[in-house]
């Protein structure tokens, strides 16, 4: 299976590799997917408690290039973001971003659940509510 | 001087051996007749042709020429091996006993075999991937009339002690099938030493063209017949109908007669770069041999980097180096391979391996290409899994509650 341009750029200059201090107040993590199924994404964000705004991210991934690439761009995205914008991120645009082919979109969702984990885990974190978000279908 | 991209990936599929090319060449072209025409010099030369493979291809085996059913691959050879016994002796019982390593081509015909009617036992390996002769005896009923067990197996090489299987099977008086596609070729397989009724292989795994393969069948001691799976005009004394593939023919009696003359050198060679390969990857952390490494083929290898999944591996150098991994993150199962699963490893080291496979034409060279290159994206992965860095934080990974999907 031959990979995108992008997908490949992303395997081997990722993006915001690294770890955030996951007991810091204002850093939020999200541990998404499993060793048994190959793929597992850990997703930070960090946030400044002022403005709202996500001011840091880093990832880890074990999994395949796509995987690797879908949570690559993630921490693209998310820095700069709001956190509530950084909730209309969708597993779709990543597709289309990576041109992921069918049999990856579980990378891109896996993402997007990242990103969703690491914002609860934030908000409980700083005595928010969690939101409740819809089952994802593709796993 | 190196040449990328390098091949290693040769359980796959071999690179067909030069002299193979230039024994077929005439068969194409000016010797293109039909074997089965018995009445100019086109079919005769043709059936010459095929005569004389045949001969090449039963020594390799210590076989008879007479016992050799050509087809068109090893698939094809399973398939008329395992359905061809379990419907000719149908009077006699309709068990079949294998094992949960095996090639597709097995499993998937002993599955259409229970689905006709048929009962099955699939034994469980060792963690080395050897089967435990004990539990094949005792799996023996008196309904029982075939052990398939592959000679060699595909994914992690380990060779099955055939004799001793053999044996067992003749003192219940079953018959044994195997599947020798990764052995024939690459060890000594001598039908008559090990006790094998019937046994499946290919061309293009030794170095011959791909779309040839045959079925030995025992022709006494006792006597094995196999019923048809293809109807037609009654080639290869009525068991296998249609035309021959003269050239195919041809290139699998050269390569036959290629791995009777080099087997021994080549084994020699392949097993010193493949333990030197081993042994470099080994130095890796975390890294480990999946199946026997005693009773194994000598060109072969797989090894687990545990916290990298194998597809993001390959990836960092697939450009360059053909492997396959035992992960199946490309197949929409997302089930890893079902061979290591087998021998009791857990699906992250599982997801994690490479499968090595040399080959006449591997050089040192390439070797060491491999080494560098598979030990720099190793180290370059883990820095990026989350999974080592909780390894070295000492964290248990199975203690942790994986959101599964």
């Amino acid at each position: 299976m031959a990979y995108s341009e992008k997908v490949i750029d992303h395997y081997q200059n990722p993006k915001n590799v690294g770890t955030l201090d996951k007991s810091s107040k204002n850093v939020g993590t999200g541990l998404v997917g499993a060793p048994e199924c190959g793929d597992v994404m850990r997703l930070q964000i960090e946030v400044n408690h002022e403005t709202g705004m996500i001011t840091d991210a880093k990832f880890k991934t074990f999994g395949c290039g796509s995987a690797i690439a879908s949570s690559s761009l993630a921490t693209e995205w998310l820095k700069g973001k709001s956190v509530d914008e950084a909730l209309s991120i969708d597993n779709m645009t990543i597709v289309e971003e990576l041109n992921l082919p069918p049999v990856k979109i579980h990378c891109s969702v896996l993402a997007e659940d990242a990103i969703k984990a690491a914002i609860n885990d934030y908000r409980e974190k700083n005595g928010m509510e969690k939101i409740k978000f819809e089952e994802s279908v593709i796993h | 001087m190196l040449h990328l991209p390098i091949y290693l990936d040769n359980n796959s599929t071999t690179p067909m051996d030069p002299r193979v090319l230039e024994a077929m060449t005439p068969y194409f072209l000016n010797h293109f007749g039909n074997s089965a025409s018995r009445n100019h010099p086109f079919g005769w030369a043709a059936e010459e042709a095929v005569d004389y493979a045949r001969e090449q291809v039963a020594k390799l085996i210590g076989a008879d020429p007479k016992e050799i059913i050509f087809t068109s691959g090893a698939t094809e050879a399973d398939n008329l091996g395992v359905k061809g016994v379990y419907e000719m002796y149908a009077s006699k019982g309709n068990h079949i006993i294998t094992a949960t390593t095996e090639h597709k081509a097995v499993i998937d015909t002993c599955k259409h075999i229970e689905k006709l009617g048929g009962e099955v036992t699939y034994l469980q390996v060792e963690p080395d991937g050897l089967i435990d002769l004990v539990a094949l005896e005792a799996a023996i009923k008196p309904n029982t009339i075939l052990i398939s067990i592959m000679y060699a197996n595909n994914e992690i090489g380990t060779v099955m002690p055939m004799k001793e299987i053999s044996a067992i099977a003749r003192k219940h008086g079953v018959l044994v099938f195997t599947d020798g596609t990764q052995a024939v070729g690459k060890i000594p397989v001598d039908v008559n030493k090990d006790g094998i009724d019937l046994m499946a292989f290919t061309a293009h795994k030794m170095y011959g063209p791909k779309g040839v393969g045959a079925l030995y069948v025992r022709r006494k001691n006792p006597r094995v017949k196999v019923t048809a799976q293809m109807d037609g005009g009654g080639h290869e004394r009525g068991m296998r109908s249609g035309t021959l593939n003269v050239p195919g023919i041809v290139g699998f009696g050269k390569a036959c007669e290629l791995c009777m003359l080099e087997m021994e050198s080549d084994a020699a060679r392949t097993s010193k770069l493949r333990d030197k390969l081993q042994a470099a990857l080994l130095q890796i952390e975390e890294s480990y041999v999946n199946g026997s490494t005693e009773h194994r083929l000598p060109h072969v290898a797989n090894i687990s980097f545990k916290h990298v999944e194998g597809e993001g591996l390959l990836m960092g150098f697939n450009k360059n180096i053909a492997l396959s991994s035992g992960s199946a993150c490309t197949s929409a199962s997302l089930e890893p391979s079902y061979v290591l699963k087998a021998l009791g490893l857990g699906d992250d080291l599982a997801h994690s391996s490479l499968r090595f496979g040399l080959s006449r034409f591997t050089t040192e060279e390439e070797i060491d290409y491999t080494i560098k290159s598979i030990t720099d994206t190793v180290l370059k992965l883990r820095e990026m899994s989350p999974l080592w860095e909780m390894y070295k934080e000492g964290i248990d990974l199975d203690s942790i509650e994986w959101a599964a999907h």
